[in-house]
């Protein structure tokens, strides 16, 4: 059950709009004059009537295609009548029938787990314990989960049992056969969460008994970050300035994407500028962490950051890797006497390597965080005030503008770049606003 | 004329509350009635629980919600657009279309950049994905899906696979790509997600080896790409979930959701929780997208208007929208800088708005159908976007 079943988005009617095309195919098909023929159908001892045959169906189906015909079992609008019913089309003599109104998808959407649980508890009793591994698991589950109910649904399934002993056999195959094809199609996931209102409303209190005790940031400060980013990376923003040499899409010169593969001889000012922004920006640029890399050796904590990427190796490699590059990383850098020993606090030390007794993969995260953090506020500061920055800062490209093909309006990036070199980062647009009508867009 | 068997009420009044919508068929006292879901359950637990009924719950989480926007409240110092006061105007762009991608048979539903800043992946309503080298038009790699509508995809980190969301089969695949252009990649396809309705979202994590998924069936989840095994699913959602977006913070673990039920929620992927929850628009989240700096994200809903959320604050800060603009916005995502922010709308436009100002620099027409998703390239040089009217444009 969901809070509100009719909140659906368009995906969702996109769907419908499916499932109502089936349904009008299967309407047509019980047409009492241009449908399908149907008749009694004998199933062992009973009479089921209104089911119709293998051949009948092919014949239909030749003419719309033998692909609808399997889609229409799969949703469950035709269901077979005999064992094993599952919802693949046969191609021989097996009797179908048309699904009930009430059990298409479309009207029970979204199959609700109290139904679901109604239903196991139905076929637990009458087949006395015959249910199948996947619904006896799904019926524990739900045992458990929705426990403080279960008094009703046994009381709706002893009901439903009841009532339906009194109809006929024939009907009461048929009930069977309906409510087990529905339920072949709609059965829930183990994993689902039960979305009863209940639970629904006590996980948005606690979320906002939560959300009460987050530290809040005032909103000047905040804003005040974006207007400062924005300035920071403006330059750097190839829709707002242009790029240098040009970029590649307006002027179908590949040139820009060359000076700023991963590794070059000499990279371009703009890039080497971003590794000053944020550490984070650094470690990201294969060259930079090269760099500070070569920085660290110097200074002779290199192995901080060669731990920090062993640990992003454990976090984002493969599942089957864990355990031995777990085992690497602590003969490496933790183990008393180790050849890289990293400096973490003890508190952290003990932690990890209590995990370490159970290696999964964020069993690095809190010494990986803490070398991460020691990095940014001591070596990533000095780095950024030393010769060795201050040189490659100096070597830096500062590509040639090559003129573009078509007119454009924007201000030059060279010039943009030798002000910013005079330490002024504020560039005053070329182009002034309102009279511009270059290009096809407007305000 | 339909089989009539059993005569059975499933839409109409409730007998309980006398609200009109779907019905389920029990028995109270051996009499069988017709009640409303929520109607079903409050049968179902009364004389089972003694003092806490949904009423009472109902009434705290209202009183609750109130409190929260109080406290949002109180340290709203100022407005955005007061701030970005002392910054320059953008100036005039001039952007044009510059590629377009003609290929697919029908709506192009998603697509995503490659990491090389040049290719792109994108998926259709006919099953078909296509991988283009989005600077020459050429088509590097196709795989055809019949009788699947691919709504998302996304490209791996590495280059060297896709992951495909279906919108039929209710899977998540990942298909690594081989540089021979014969080869029938349809057959490499891998099942990864398992949910119980269409896959809306998906998205790799900053490796090949995770992705994360978000569906109809209301929740989001963690997958190993690997094992295929759940890591960690999402639930809180109360509708399907439209749309997610990874953080680009430095700590990387958390990630945000827009869905059906007009909520955005921020995850922390480890743990499952939900940290923080919105709740201003007035219609489905089409598309939700972090700034670049990861302190703030942006939504877009089908209430023709796009938000702007800030993290630390705790808030809805900018709303983006005009009394012209009266279609949904199915898409959205921030130039590099995240100075501009491009959004997609059924009106086949492309608005180009400034975050800081909050007023509309740009609109971008040549489509000729509603955009299903614009994406700015990773090196900030180029927008894509994909439409209904089966073909890709890059801007730039």
């Amino acid at each position: 059950m969901t809070i509100n079943p009719l909140a659906k988005g368009s995906w969702h009617r996109e769907q419908m709009l499916g499932f109502r095309k089936m349904e009008k195919v299967i309407v047509a098909m019980q047409d009492p004059d241009m449908g399908m023929k149907m008749r009694n159908q004998r199933l062992l001892i009973t009479v089921i009537p209104h089911a119709m045959t293998g051949v009948f169906r092919l014949v239909w189906f030749l003419t719309e295609g033998l692909h609808l015909g399997a889609m229409l079992v799969r949703y469950g609008y035709i269901y077979p009548l005999k064992e094993p019913r599952s919802l693949v089309l046969q191609a021989d003599e097996s009797p179908y029938r048309f699904q009930t109104p009430y059990f298409w998808t479309s009207t029970r959407w979204p199959a609700s787990e109290l139904d679901y649980a109604i239903y196991l508890a139905k076929k637990n009793i009458r087949k006395q314990g015959e249910l199948m591994e996947y619904e006896k698991e799904r019926y524990n589950v739900l045992h458990k989960r929705i426990n403080h109910t279960w008094d009703f649904v046994v009381m709706q399934a002893r009901e439903q049992l009841r009532a339906s002993k009194q109809r006929r056999k024939a009907d009461r195959i048929v009930l069977e056969c309906q409510e087990q094809a529905y339920w072949l199609v709609n059965r829930p996931p183990v994993r689902l969460l039960v979305l009863c209102y209940k639970t629904v409303l006590s996980c948005v209190i606690e979320t906002c008994r939560r959300a009460l005790g987050r530290n809040r940031v005032k909103s000047s400060i905040c804003l005040e970050g974006f207007v400062k980013y924005s300035e920071q990376y403006q330059m750097h923003d190839p829709i707002m300035q242009g790029c240098l040499p040009s970029n590649p899409w307006i002027s179908d010169d590949t040139a820009h994407w060359t000076m700023n593969a991963e590794i070059v001889p000499a990279p371009t000012r703009l890039r080497v500028e971003r590794w000053s922004f944020s550490f984070m920006e650094l470690l990201s640029d294969v060259m930079g962490r090269r760099e500070f890399m070569t920085y660290l050796e110097k200074e002779f904590s290199e192995e901080n950051l060669r731990f920090w990427e062993a640990c992003e190796d454990i976090r984002h490699g493969e599942s089957s890797k864990i355990t031995e590059k777990v085992e690497e990383v602590y003969k490496n850098f933790l183990a008393p006497g180790a050849a890289h020993w990293v400096n973490i606090d003890s508190k952290t030390m003990d932690k990890t390597l209590e995990g370490i007794k159970h290696p999964h993969r964020f069993v690095m995260d809190d010494a990986q965080m803490h070398i991460y953090f020691l990095m940014k506020k001591d070596s990533y500061p000095r780095y950024i005030k030393s010769d060795l920055y201050k040189n490659m800062l100096a070597k830096a490209i500062v590509p040639q503008e090559t003129k573009k093909r078509l007119n454009s309006h924007f201000p030059s990036p060279a010039q943009a770049v030798t002000q910013a070199t005079k330490e002024d980062r504020r560039v005053k647009q070329a182009g002034q606003t309102g009279t511009n009508t270059a290009g096809g867009s407007h305000v | 004329m339909c089989d009539q068997t059993f005569m059975a009420a499933t839409f109409g009044p409730c007998d309980s509350c006398g609200k009109t919508g779907p019905l389920m068929n029990i028995y109270i006292k051996n009499e069988p009635v017709n009640y409303c879901s929520f109607c079903v359950e409050v049968m179902a637990y009364r004389g089972l629980q003694k003092g806490e009924t949904l009423e009472t719950l109902r009434q705290e989480s209202d009183t609750l919600k109130k409190k929260l926007e109080e406290e949002r409240g109180k340290l709203n110092d100022v407005e955005l657009h007061q701030v970005a006061e002392k910054i320059e105007v953008v100036g005039a762009l001039s952007i044009k279309t510059r590629r377009v991608l003609k290929g697919h048979g029908n709506k192009v539903l998603c697509m995503d950049w490659c990491k090389d800043k040049r290719r792109l992946v994108s998926s259709s309503q006919d099953g078909k994905v296509i991988v283009w080298d989005g600077f020459t038009l050429n088509k590097e790699n196709g795989v055809s899906l019949p009788c699947t509508w691919v709504m998302a995809c996304a490209y791996a980190p590495s280059g060297c696979a896709v992951a495909l969301g279906d919108g039929l089969d209710n899977k998540c695949s990942v298909i690594p790509l081989s540089l021979d252009k014969n080869e029938n990649l349809a057959t490499k396809k891998k099942s990864v997600a398992m949910h119980t309705n269409y896959v809306s979202g998906c998205t790799f994590t900053s490796s090949d080896m995770q992705i994360l998924t978000s569906s109809g069936d209301g929740s989001c989840a963690l997958w190993d790409v690997e094992s295929g095994q759940l890591l960690q699913s999402f639930h809180g959602h109360t509708a399907d979930v439209l749309s997610l977006d990874l953080s680009p913070s430095e700590t990387g673990n958390t990630f945000v959701s827009g869905g059906c039920d007009k909520k955005s929620c921020v995850w922390d992927m480890r743990s499952g929780q939900n940290i923080q929850t919105f709740e201003n628009h007035e219609s489905d989240i089409n598309c939700v997208k972090y700034y670049p700096s990861g302190d703030a994200f942006a939504s877009a809903s089908d209430d023709a208007t796009c938000r702007l959320y800030d993290l630390r604050a705790d808030r809805e800060v900018a709303i983006y929208q005009k009394d012209s603009i009266i279609f949904g916005a199915s898409s959205v995502d921030f130039s590099l800088s995240g100075r501009l922010l491009f959004a997609g709308y059924n009106d086949y436009s492309i608005n180009v708005w400034d975050v800081l100002k909050v007023t509309r620099v740009s609109i971008l027409f040549g489509h000729e159908n509603r955009i299903s998703r614009v994406c700015v390239s990773p090196d900030g040089t180029a927008l894509c976007s994909a439409s209904w009217d089966h073909t890709l444009r890059i801007w730039a």
